[in-house]
């Protein structure tokens, strides 16, 4: 069973705040002991996370909490927005597939930075996606 | 807004990335940057990220552009210092920057630049095997 042991919320409207989560989520995977691959790795993938959020939804929040599964300990970040929410999720997985810019590299490149990834989205109520990372 | 400094040595523009960046900073730092070949005639530009510790698909795609931008006024950029971690997540995530030159350090991209731009000392041919050569090589460059 996993359990929380620490939690902390960060409300994103703006480009500073994504600075500032990248540095927080830094900070605790540090202080949780991660590689420094994997620190840049969860931190990279929250700093896209968030960019998906500001785009489509124009903010959110991100809960970035410290967990425990037994003897690991990891960090695990949601974050959730009110946005428009993603009409098909199969396709927004879909490796080459974005709607804006063309980059394609979005979601499933987040989800490749990470060990437990988890999206739910409902249009016209938002999206909430759900990484985690074990030590 | 903190702004990145852009350095000439010599007809070359030197770059240093130094803090986690603001959107904004990043896309004054590129229209800066080609003010600068502008009105420098800048032939070749280093831009180093060493001491940049996250590299996302905004900047990746800022640095890319850049480079876009840049050879469209006739100067090539090379970015150098991309840290291992960087490097690695960067392909995991799926951006490989394959159409920027990169280097190691900025050592190796003052030669990289050299090979580039095939050097007014006619010596272009030689510029792949003195990326071997060492740091006697770049002070001899340095001076010519």
């Amino acid at each position: 069973m996993v359990t929380v042991s620490r939690s902390t919320r960060l409300s994103i409207a703006n480009e500073i705040d994504l600075v500032r989560a990248r540095q927080e989520v830094r900070v605790q995977a540090q202080a949780l002991g991660f590689s420094l691959v994997d620190q840049t790795r969860i931190t990279t993938a929250v700093s896209e996370l968030i960019r998906n959020m500001m785009k489509y939804a124009g903010g959110g929040t991100m809960d970035l909490e410290a967990v425990r599964n037994g003897v690991r300990a990891g960090l695990r970040i949601i974050c959730v927005d009110k946005g428009p929410g993603i009409p098909d999720i199969g396709l927004a997985m879909k490796e080459g597939y974005s709607t804006s810019n063309g980059l394609g590299y979005g979601l499933p490149g987040t989800k490749r930075l990470v060990d437990e990834f988890d999206i739910w989205s409902e249009v016209g109520k938002g999206t909430r996606v759900t990484i985690s990372k074990w030590r | 807004m903190e702004k990145i400094p852009i350095i000439k040595v010599g007809d070359t523009l030197l770059v240093s990335i130094q803090t986690d960046l603001q959107d904004q900073v990043a896309m004054a730092m590129q229209s800066d940057l080609l003010s600068k070949i502008e009105t420098t005639s800048a032939r070749g530009v280093i831009i180093d990220i060493s001491v940049v510790d996250i590299v996302d698909s905004f900047l990746g795609r800022v640095l890319s552009d850049t480079a876009s931008m840049a050879r469209i006024m006739n100067a090539v950029v090379v970015v150098v210092g991309i840290q291992p971690s960087v490097a690695i997540t960067l392909v995991e995530l799926g951006l490989e920057l394959k159409q920027i030159p990169t280097a190691l350090n900025v050592e190796r991209g003052l030669l990289l630049l050299r090979e580039k731009l095939g050097g007014s000392d006619g010596r272009a041919d030689a510029a792949g095997s003195e990326a071997l050569g060492g740091d006697e090589e770049i002070a001899r460059n340095g001076h010519g």
